[in-house]
């Protein structure tokens, strides 16, 4: 007979060997209440469905308005500072009212744009530079006079900003002396096509007379209306400003980043620096609304799914009261009951999730295929981590209240529950 | 002193009352000393009311008294905290309830694991095979799969037994075990629990109000209103 007290079994008594206990607990009480079990999953997946659709549909939605807006614009456009009228400085000790005029700014070039534009091709964040001039001209052809915003590209650079070839309607891009593109609008007013010639005057220079070599529709009327590109060194020429420029464009690879980007810029060069996200403070206005109306939709479903979970399990502390004092008569910690509850917690949320996750790619999938079809919407994958690891973060959170209130129950009066 | 070192639990003015600090306090065990050797099969008798239960959940670390101390092993337990209370319960107590208190959701085999497996995690296969030898030991070799749901109340009580033996725990404790079997039944689990107590060699304590059980017992412990008013060994 072997001794009584001294017991065989091996005296390991690591926390990691006895979460495998909770889990095995957990697991089979979930199986046990399978009734609950599967209402609470299902609740929780309707919930994880409806974030997931929705954050993938705003995403998507935004993402789509942000590439039509950038599509024709430069994410941050550098210019000269503004110049500040010049004042003598005031005696010492005396204190100056003033009163001042702005100045009217002349149109003049960034100085020094050559070794700027190098510095801001060495940028890490900057994906592409292009100096440009721009000013105002009237373009004419015969009796017709319309006002235009001439700008002079080095197409090459400028393409990486706009890609112009890809909004050709007629002709092709190029731009050797001599010649310019137009936009659409101006090509009907003028009645203008490829190959006519345009009389361009800014009024400083005698009028040149150019070839039309392509018509360009960017789809923004404003711009179709309005924009000749020219050569840079033909538009310098018109404008007056010999071997100078007036802006530079700029491309960032994360477009969110534009603004901070645009400061830093602004202080290494002692440029103004102006963001699209500056440009278009509206638009930056309603994303961020749209974002906000999001972030609540998430909120407000996690808080309605952490009750459902903390309510489905309350009801199955007292179901398993008896069972509970059982455990800790049979050795079981209140750290493991506790553990148990929480394991229920976080799989109610991460299965859930996954059902959930399946149930917003079919939607997703039926609105990409028989939605209106105006834009394709993605599911990204970080989304569906994000929803995996909230919905089982919300799990355990929501279980710590009934799991502490299980772990707390008094053994001899849990035995006793009936 | 030799008896005292051989001894399993020992209790000096034992005291317990419910309710304290509260004007419904009341005083139900008052002041027991007593002394449970190694190889005692003891049965605790007395009417209803008179804390046999009370003094089982003490002694058991499932409550704590109200004043006097407690030796499970030699170990002073007043002071113990939950987590203290729980290693020595766990390491050697086993516990038989008068309704087969086993969990619904597991099979025969995994109840009689479970302590295993709350004290150590995922049972070795020299574990498996302990618990299958109990099981086996009581009868039910065929039922290890089995749900508690669908064994009878014998059946059950005899998984329960098995169970609080898979530690091999020092002390078994057994409240009112064959209170809820017929007469034939009760004397089964009753002689399973005589044999596993010495086979085992482990001290028994068993509330009981069959009195042919207690006869049959080596000592008899008589608790009548929270006082020990007998204590009788029916063994030389
Ligand atoms: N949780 C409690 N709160 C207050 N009083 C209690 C509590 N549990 C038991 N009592 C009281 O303590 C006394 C002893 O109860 P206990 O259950 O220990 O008796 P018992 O000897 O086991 O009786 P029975 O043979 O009927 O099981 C009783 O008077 C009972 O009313
Ligand atoms: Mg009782």
């Amino acid at each position: 007979m072997n001794c009584p007290c001294s017991s065989t079994e091996r005296p390991v008594r690591s926390p990691v060997l006895k979460l495998w206990t909770a889990w095995v607990l957990a697991l089979q009480f979930l199986r046990d209440g399978r009734g609950q079990t599967v209402t609470i999953m299902v609740g929780v997946a309707v919930g994880v469905a409806v974030v997931v659709f929705v954050s993938a549909l705003i995403q998507g939605l935004q993402a789509n308005i942000v590439q039509r807006t950038l599509g024709t614009q430069a994410h941050i456009r550098v210019l000269s500072p503004d110049e500040l009228n010049l004042r003598p400085a005031s005696p010492a000790g005396t204190l100056q009212l003033v009163w001042e005029d702005k100045r009217a700014q002349r149109r003049r070039s960034i100085n020094n744009w050559q070794q700027v534009v190098a510095t801001l091709d060495a940028l890490q964040s900057v994906r592409a530079v292009s100096p440009v001039i721009a000013g105002p001209a009237f373009a004419g052809r015969g009796a017709a006079l319309e006002s235009v915003a001439l700008t002079g590209i080095d197409l090459l650079r400028y393409q990486r900003i706009i890609p112009l070839s890809d909004y050709i309607k007629e002709g092709r891009a190029r731009l050797e002396p001599g010649e310019a593109m137009i936009g659409s609008e101006l090509a009907t007013t003028l009645g203008l096509r490829v190959g006519d010639k345009l009389r361009l005057d800014t009024g400083r220079q005698n009028p040149a007379v150019v070839n039309v070599v392509a018509v360009f529709e960017l789809g923004v009327r404003e711009l179709d209306a309005r924009n000749v590109y020219l050569g840079l060194k033909q538009a310098q020429a018109l404008l007056s400003l010999p071997g100078g420029v007036t802006q530079l464009d700029l491309v960032v690879d994360d477009i969110f980043a534009a603004d901070r980007i645009a400061q830093r810029i602004a202080r290494l060069t002692a440029l103004q620096a102006e963001s699209w996200m500056e440009k278009n403070a509206q638009l930056m206005n309603a994303l961020s609304a749209q974002s906000l109306s999001t972030n609540m939709i998430i909120v407000f479903v996690s808080l309605s799914v952490a009750f459902g979970i903390a309510s489905v399990l309350s009801v199955s502390v007292v179901q398993r009261t008896r069972e509970i004092g059982i455990l800790r008569a049979m050795g079981a910690g209140r750290q493991q009951v506790l553990q148990v509850f929480l394991i229920q917690g976080a799989l109610y949320g991460l299965i859930g999730a996954l059902i959930g996750i399946a149930g917003a790619y079919v939607l997703v999938w039926v609105f990409n295929t028989f939605g209106p079809g105006l834009f394709y919407i993605p599911v990204p994958t970080t989304l569906v981590l994000f929803a995996l690891a909230l919905a089982t973060v919300v799990g355990v959170l929501a279980a710590a209240v009934p799991a502490r209130r299980a772990a707390m129950l008094d053994p001899v009066v849990a035995i006793r529950y009936v | 002193m030799s008896e005292m070192q051989d001894a399993v639990l020992r209790l000096a003015g034992l005291r317990k009352s419910y309710n304290e600090g509260r004007p419904n306090e009341a005083e139900v065990l008052h002041g027991l000393d007593l002394l449970i050797g190694r190889k005692d099969f003891a049965a605790l008798i007395g009417p209803s009311g008179s804390g046999k239960s009370t003094l089982l959940n003490l002694i058991g670390l499932l409550d704590q008294p109200s004043a006097g101390e407690l030796y499970l092993l030699g170990e002073p337990t007043r002071t113990m905290d939950d987590a203290g209370r729980t290693r020595l319960r766990g390491e050697s107590i086993g516990f038989v309830f008068q309704f087969h208190h086993l969990i619904q959701a597991f099979s025969a085999l995994d109840n009689v694991l479970m302590p295993l497996m709350l004290r150590h995690g995922r049972p070795s296969p020299g574990a498996v095979d302990r618990a299958r030898g109990l099981l086996a030991a009581v009868g039910l070799e065929k039922f290890a799969q089995t749900r508690p749901n669908q064994l009878s109340g014998g059946q059950q009580q005899r998984v329960a037994i098995a169970r609080a033996l898979v530690t091999e725990p020092a002390l078994l404790l057994a409240d009112e075990p064959t209170g809820n079997l017929d007469t034939h039944t009760a004397a089964e689990v009753f002689e399973l629990m005589r044999r596993f107590g010495r086979e085992a060699g482990c001290a028994v304590l068993l509330v009981t109000h069959d009195p042919r059980l207690s006869a049959a017992c080596d000592r008899t412990i008589d608790l009548v209103d929270g006082r020990i008013v007998s204590d009788t060994n029916s063994v030389a």
